[in-house]
């Protein structure tokens, strides 16, 4: 049965993890994500998976990837300072289509910056992180309930793309506690990876069309292949042949981009008749809706576009939603979606920017939405 | 070695990509020996390696093989046994990937006393990016990056290893293939982490820059320098001087991590799932 508790942001990611099959965690204690990686440790032996505490985050990184290729959903837990070091093994699992779920409980930086403030700042970091042309799935909750269902969906999106997916969270998110209803247990979709059924001598670990993400044995299952952070061919061995090279980069970016409506989620309140449309995400979206309530009761027409998948950005509906709208984009850091936005809309966007450690609170949107009223008058 | 070759080698991968008369050949080939003594099932092993010359060798063997990031060999290792600790785990790695970079994974994978075996091909040089000091170059070599000679000290890697906590570790020569073999099979058959450091040359950028000459000659330094050590016992420190030992230098059971891991899972009452 669906049962209603009251529960934090970091362990409704556990249990969203755990809903999705997780059975292997490995990370290293960094405020303010550290809650996940001690209730993995509690939790996962319980259910006969495996915690490991590594030396640091590039070990944990490379610790998850290499139990995601015996078969495991694996898990790795962090903020600012450790996902930057995480950085390299995460291309690593792009490039492989090793899949894995990555958490950021965003902090303020940069550097250790301060440890138990929010932010927003790791955004581009997430899209941009790691060196070369990769493409990227990054959610963003809003909610302690969210962050139950986005952990769930970034595990099985990772299953069924291949890819590494990172949870985007906040430490007000990762912090707070609010009352949530979670589905009971086996109620929801859970997808697996896609297994090879053909026999070992025809299986080749990346032999698939644009779009296509190819079948992925666990290691000891009886298809031994090889695995390189090289780039490498249908085979998997390394090659630099130029169209070899240039099918296996456009493919790693199709096999997110053909399946846009699978993976892309946004939220849209009140936009239908709306003159200003606020974009935000994450923690900062509850300000903004907070925002759009007072601002309405003021008779100004606000609306609210909130991706939850925040790469790749839901473009098309974003360019719908704004059309004829003033845009405002509120954000724990100096503007880092809003230059998306900009891009997307082709037009200038107003920001509404904190990063002084301390929340962006819903007077603050609420003063530049009726700055921009003014404006538009 | 035609019939080993065809039972382990990725015969379609030939020709590799080291030069030649360098020594990682014959410590890859110690270590299909080794395995094929033991007549472990392939598809029960993971190769893994990190980046450099030496790393690329899981590429050519035909087995589940994973070549990861520089340095990080140790840290996907552990993610493989752990999650799967029926697996056997064999790491390639190079001095640098090692003792460098991976030095700090290294240490743990000691101490947690992981049933891992990493074989460490130490040529003394980075080979991959052409013959920079690793932290096993001796003092006082020439390197790239020490073109006034080394005045780094290096690592003794079977103390180190020892010292943090592997259960097996030994040291054996490409000059000495047979015993080099026999130590890879002791580590394999450890339960635990072991590890074996396999002195190597790379003639193309140790031995020509250093004046040692090529293969051969570096071959035959390994043979005056490598001391057994049985017969260290009976020599002086002045007789030692210069020279390094091989064979079992550290051999001591303790409980291995995964196997504690399982106790972990009964104490936490999940032993009856998965
Ligand atoms: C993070 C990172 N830093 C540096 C390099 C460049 N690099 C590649 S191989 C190598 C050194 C390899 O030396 P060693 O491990 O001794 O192996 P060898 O090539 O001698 O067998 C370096 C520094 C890299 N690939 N990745
Ligand atoms: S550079 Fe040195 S280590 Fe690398 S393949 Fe050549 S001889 Fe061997």
């Amino acid at each position: 049965m669906a049962e209603k508790r009251l529960m934090q942001g970091n362990e409704a990611c556990v249990a969203g993890a755990l809903a999705a099959g997780m059975d292997f965690f490995a990370g290293y204690p960094i405020t303010p994500s550290t809650e996940i990686a001690e209730l993995a440790a509690e939790y996962l032996p319980q259910r006969g998976g495996r915690f490991i505490q590594m030396e640091d985050e590039i070990a944990s990184m490379g610790a998850v990837i290499g139990a995601s290729l015996t078969g495991r959903k694996a898990m790795t837990a962090t903020s600012g300072p450790g996902f930057s070091l995480k950085q390299e093994n995460i291309g690593y699992a792009a490039i492989t289509e090793v899949p894995c779920v990555i958490v950021n409980v965003q902090r303020a930086g940069p550097s250790t910056g301060i440890p138990t403030a929010p932010a927003q700042g790791d955004v581009m970091q997430a899209r941009w992180g790691t060196h070369g042309d990769h493409p990227s799935i990054t959610l963003s909750p809003s909610s302690v309930e969210e962050t139950f269902g986005l952990t769930l969906r970034a595990f099985n999106l990772a299953e069924k793309y291949r890819t590494p997916v990172i949870l985007l969270l906040d430490e007000i998110v990762g912090h707070m506690r609010e009352a949530v209803i979670l589905p009971a247990e086996g109620t929801v979709e859970v997808i697996d990876r896609v297994k090879p059924v053909c026999s070992p001598a025809e299986y080749r670990p990346y032999d698939a069309a644009m779009g296509e993400t190819a079948p992925m044995p666990d290691f000891g299952s009886g298809y031994p292949y090889h695995v390189t952070g090289l780039t490498h061919d249908r085979e998997g061995f390394t090659t630099s042949k130029p169209a070899e090279v240039d099918f296996i980069i456009r493919r790693l970016h199709s096999k997110i981009e053909m399946h846009l409506a699978d993976i892309l989620q946004w939220e849209e309140i009140a936009t239908e008749d709306a003159d200003i449309l606020l974009v935000a995400y994450g923690a900062t979206a509850r300000s903004a809706k907070a925002a759009l309530k007072m601002a309405r009761k003021q008779g100004v027409k606000v609306g609210l576009f909130r991706p939850l998948t925040i790469w790749p950005f839901p473009e098309a509906a974003l360019t719908q939603v704004a059309k004829g709208k003033q845009v405002i984009v509120p954000e724990m850091n100096l503007g880092q979606i809003a230059l998306e936005v900009e891009r997307i809309i082709k037009a200038e966007v107003s920001g509404v920017n904190q990063v002084d450690g301390e929340p962006l609170n819903p007077a603050k949107i609420l003063q530049a939405i009726m700055v921009g009223s003014e404006v538009s008058r | 070695m035609s019939s080993l070759a065809d039972k382990y080698l990725r015969g379609h991968k030939m020709p590799h990509i080291w030069c030649p008369g360098c020594g990682n050949g014959i410590i890859t080939h110690a270590v299909l020996r080794a395995i094929d003594q033991l007549q472990w099932e392939r598809d029960d092993i993971v190769i893994v390696s990190g980046i450099g010359c030496s790393s690329r060798a899981p590429g050519y063997l035909d087995f589940n093989t994973l070549h990861t990031t520089h340095g990080r060999a140790l840290a996907f290792a552990t993610g493989v046994k752990h999650g799967n600790p029926r697996l056997k785990v064999i790491v390639l790695t190079g001095d640098g990937d090692c003792a460098a970079i991976g030095g700090n994974h290294l240490i743990h994978a000691c101490r947690r006393n992981i049933d891992i075996t990493a074989i460490v091909y130490n040529n003394s040089i980075y080979g991959m990016t052409s013959g920079q000091f690793s932290p096993l170059t001796p003092t006082g070599s020439l390197a790239t990056t020490a073109p006034y000679g080394n005045i780094d000290r290096a690592f003794d890697l079977c103390d180190l290893a020892t010292a943090a906590g592997a259960s097996f570790v030994a040291r054996s020569t490409t000059y000495h293939a047979n015993h080099l073999r026999d130590m890879i099979v002791h580590g394999l058959q450890n339960e635990g982490f072991s590890l074996i450091e396999a002195m190597t040359h790379c003639p193309t950028y140790f031995g020509r820059r250093n004046r040692i000459g090529g293969p051969v000659e570096m071959l035959k330094m390994q043979q005056e320098q490598a001391i057994p050590v049985q017969r260290a016992a009976s020599m002086t420190q002045e007789q030692l001087e210069g020279k390094y030992l091989i064979g079992e230098l550290h051999n001591q059971q303790m409980p291995e991590f995964c196997a504690l891991y399982e106790q972990v899972i009964q104490k936490a009452g999940g032993g009856n799932q998965r």
